[in-house]
């Protein structure tokens, strides 16, 4: 392993680690103000599906698989299965799309 | 006893969370060593960081000794959610968090972690936390080193499926709560057209990722937060 790799990996390691850290080190006081705790209330669905949308798409070799995952997963996730249930359903499925459109059923 | 009791709670909490890093971790080893790492630098890299986006934005880099002020900026950039979800999750932990085990925990704040830590009814406490970290970690530095090491064992269609393992793990984390919470349906749904915009609008898609995902949802929760605040006596933001 070369020495300048350590190098590079405190610099990801370490921006990663601060951005995570400071604020929640820092917050320590209760937000009474509503609509910063509305605001915060809605951030975690908010960042989770924009990296959902539209990048799932391209997340597998062809878009037809994907768009087969995707709706797989948003089925199940409604049946309110498990995260493992969901993650593992949506890669089958992929998996079984792009069989059949290769002609392997 | 109760301390134990929390402590298994996390664990089994943070098991499906490892179980889903396996996969997702797994397609990660692979990408780093198809980028020209070895097995043990990906492994270190999962290891101190814990992130997907940003670790795969990283490979490259460092695989062709670039920049270190673009690494630094782009972890800071695709990471700068996590300061979002740290910030929420600072409001909903209990007293026992003290700055040295804030300083512990936030090391794994990883976004499912922080869903599932939100989405726990009342205050989060320590030994809750230590056990949801765990095994996400655990799961996450072996499926590098399995990934890194054996990928290239598995036919190339089934590690191409595997890409979309995390992103069905989003997607069962946010679709109850937008069953359950109409608001939380249309903030869902703004976020996710602000979204497309920035990834097909000739100009606006020139946009780095990481700025996307804060500016889109950012604008999603605010314009919610205005229209529909969550009502006060309501612990659970």
């Amino acid at each position: 392993m070369h020495n300048k790799f350590f190098l590079y990996l405190l610099v990801t390691a370490g921006v990663t680690y601060l951005v995570r850290m400071l604020p929640m080190v820092l917050m320590k006081k209760k937000i009474k103000n509503r609509f910063i705790l509305s605001f915060l209330h809605y951030i975690p669905y908010a960042v989770l599906s924009v990296m959902t949308v539209p990048a799932i798409f391209f997340a597998t070799d062809s878009l037809i698989p994907a768009i087969g995952g995707f709706l797989v997963a948003l089925v199940l996730a409604y049946k309110g299965k498990s995260l493992l249930q969901v993650a593992m359903a949506a890669c089958a499925a992929v998996l079984l799309c792009s069989l059949i459109m290769m002609g392997i059923p | 006893m109760r301390k134990l009791t929390q402590f298994k709670k996390g664990l089994v909490d943070g098991l499906p969370i490892c179980l889903g890093y396996l996969s997702v971790s797994f397609a990660f080893g692979i990408f780093a060593v198809e980028n020209g790492l070895t097995p043990a630098e990906a492994l270190l890299i999962s290891m101190t960081c814990v992130t997907s986006a940003g670790q795969l934005a990283a490979v490259p880099i460092i695989a062709g000794w670039g920049s270190l002020i673009e690494l630094a900026v782009s972890q800071l950039v695709i990471n700068l959610r996590y300061a979002l979800m740290s910030i929420s999750l600072s409001q909903k932990l209990s007293k026992d968090m003290t700055t040295p085990h804030r300083m512990a925990v936030s090391f794994i704040n990883t976004d499912e972690v922080f869903a599932v830590a939100s989405g726990q009814s009342g205050p989060v406490g320590k030994w809750y936390l230590y056990g949801l970290i765990c095994l996400p970690w655990l799961g996450w530095a072996s499926g590098t080193i399995i990934g890194a090491l054996a990928g290239n064992i598995l036919p190339p269609l089934v590690s191409a499926s595997l890409g979309v393992a995390i992103y069905g793990m989003f997607i069962a984390i946010v679709v109850p709560e937008m069953k359950s919470n109409r608001a939380t349906a249309l903030c869902v749904g703004i976020a996710v057209t602000l979204s497309c915009l920035f990834h097909f609008v000739p100009g606006l898609n020139s946009v780095p990722s990481g700025f996307t995902i804060i500016i889109c949802a950012c604008a999603a929760s605010a314009i919610m937060a205005a229209v529909a605040p969550i009502p006060e006596e309501n612990d659970d933001a």
